[in-house]
């Protein structure tokens, strides 16, 4: 038996002795690049062009031009646009849901149409059509000017994602709830809005959370409806100030504005994650 | 002369090609206590959620207090606040604690204003014997408590008659007594009751009649003496000598 287990336990070991010297090989490689960087940047013997680097990538003078009016107006633009064509998005998405579990089948047709639709195409194809195609066609104006036209657009889109979602999170929610509903006298939509909607809702705010972030990227995309000084979101000031400025810098720091606003959002996520996770056994 | 609270004509009822009712006839007279048991599949609990609708009848009559249930554009939302049902799962609102578990559909169905609500919940809650969980969750709560907040929330529609589907099914043996207790003391009140179990010690004790249902039919019918102890029908028969010798 002692044999056994030797011959059994010996190429074991030389496997993970193995391991760990491919480990050891991958750490020194580290060590090594940050080594040499470092070095570099101490020493300066011109591995990199640092000078260069910040010159185009970490300009002072460009990044104090910028402020106050990255946060003052593109970031508050980004925000206020985010918000409304996620408030659309979120209602559309809410009824499109209902259509597709309704018991009448146009409904469940047309809800699965747009549903299909608007996932299929990019939404900078959805938002022209939208903020040019149609006013072109039928001559008329967008009310609200760029925010309505992109919240039309975008909200059109995002409420094609959220719709599949809301519909998972409601059927979620165990039939006896809505029976229970009913079997104390609830019409339906009470049943719905006041015991199935609000235990739908519970289950889906991480991915609800998730197309939240989608969507402040999406902003970016208003600059093809053709933004004023006051109106500019985030991607489109950093644009124009590159332009101005010949210069990198403007986009490093609206990638840092991005961040602050999306890193709490997608760690919010992660915790809801888990919290709603430990809930559901 | 009095209209029966519960009135079924000729029910049938069909999943896809699978008939699962094949021609119900029968009355709970007021304040009766009629439970129905036979074997799984026999369509007990599709009949009792057939009552208030639960399940859409393919054909037949349903008259609550008179009222025909399943007459084209019935009031069926305010027929179903006479009739309160307890479910085999409970089926209590998660998301809500006990209290308002008790108070939503008064305030939502009734148009009980918020202190009265309260009144009528705290009331029921204490004859159940829970008063003291009206602040919690239903997740924190046992199968037998929960059972019990379950027919205290039915109780505060001030209902005429309960709907009961299989209520023990899903508890632990030593949780089943409390909520018989609760069951039973509601019978001694009068309540009309409609009881889908297999608690025959409870059908012996507090039905006034007991219903043998197999294959989507009533097969036989009687007092409870009469029908557990000395059965008629073959079938009956076999029923209960198979479920004594468990």
């Amino acid at each position: 038996m002692t044999t056994q287990q030797r011959t059994a336990g010996i190429p074991l070991l030389t496997r993970l002795r193995r391991v760990s010297l491919g480990r050891w090989i991958m750490y020194l490689l580290l060590l090594f690049i940050v080594l040499l960087v470092g070095l570099d940047a101490i020493l300066r013997f011109g591995l990199i062009d640092w000078a260069k680097i910040q010159r185009n990538f970490f300009k002072p003078d460009i990044m104090r031009d910028m402020f106050p009016k990255v946060l003052t107006i593109a970031a508050k633009n980004t925000i206020i646009y985010t918000a409304a064509a996620f408030t659309f998005g979120l209602i559309l998405a809410l009824i499109l849901a209902l259509m597709k579990m309704s018991t009448i089948r146009p409904y469940r047709w047309f809800a699965s149409g747009y549903i299909e639709l608007f996932r299929g195409l990019p939404a900078l194809v959805t938002l022209f059509i939208i903020a040019f195609g149609l006013p072109l066609a039928f001559d008329f104006r967008i009310p609200g000017g760029i925010l309505g036209k992109g919240t039309l657009g975008l909200g059109i889109v995002a409420g094609a994602y959220m719709a599949e979602t809301i519909r998972a999170g409601i059927e979620a929610v165990p039939r006896g709830q809505m029976e229970a509903a009913r079997s104390l006298g609830m019409p339906k939509p009470t049943a719905m809005r006041h015991i199935v909607l609000p235990q739908a809702f519970r289950i889906i705010i991480p991915p609800l959370t998730n197309e939240l972030v989608l969507l402040i990227k999406d902003t970016s995309l208003f600059f093809v409806i053709g933004t004023t000084l006051e109106s500019k979101e985030l991607t489109k000031f950093g644009r124009d100030m590159m332009n101005l400025h010949r210069n990198t810098t403007p986009l490093i720091v609206i990638a840092f504005v991005y961040l602050i606003i999306t890193l709490p959002l997608t760690y919010m996520v992660r915790r809801l994650e888990r919290s709603t996770g430990k809930g559901r056994i | 002369m009095t209209v029966p609270p519960i009135q079924i004509r000729d029910l049938h009822k069909y999943f896809g090609e699978l008939e699962v009712l094949r021609g119900i006839n029968f009355k709970v007279a007021s304040g009766e206590v009629v439970c129905v048991i036979g074997p799984s599949g026999s369509g007990k609990s599709t009949l009792l959620r057939c009552v208030n609708l639960l399940e859409t009848p393919t054909a037949g009559t349903i008259l609550i207090e008179g009222e025909d249930m399943t007459a084209w554009g019935a009031d069926v939302d305010g027929l179903r606040t006479k009739i309160g049902m307890v479910f085999q799962q409970f089926n209590l609102f998660p998301h809500l604690n006990v209290l308002n578990n008790l108070t939503i559909s008064q305030r939502k169905v009734l148009g009980r204003r918020e202190e009265e609500a309260n009144d009528v919940a705290r009331r029921m809650l204490e004859r159940v014997g829970l008063l003291d969980k009206i602040e919690e969750y239903p997740g924190r709560l046992s199968g037998g408590q929960q059972q019990r907040v379950a027919i205290a929330r039915a109780l505060c529609m001030n209902p005429d008659m309960m709907l009961f589907d299989e209520p023990t099914s899903a508890l632990d043996p030593e949780l089943i007594g409390e909520v018989l207790d609760v069951m039973r003391s509601l019978a001694e009140e009068g309540m009309t009751m409609l009881v889908v179990t297999h608690e025959m010690g409870f059908a012996r004790q507090v039905a006034d009649r007991v219903v043998f249902m197999d294959g989507g039919i009533i097969m036989e019918q009687g007092p409870p003496d009469e029908l557990l102890l000395n059965p008629s029908h073959e079938r009956t028969q076999r029923f209960l000598r198979a479920i004594q010798h468990i």
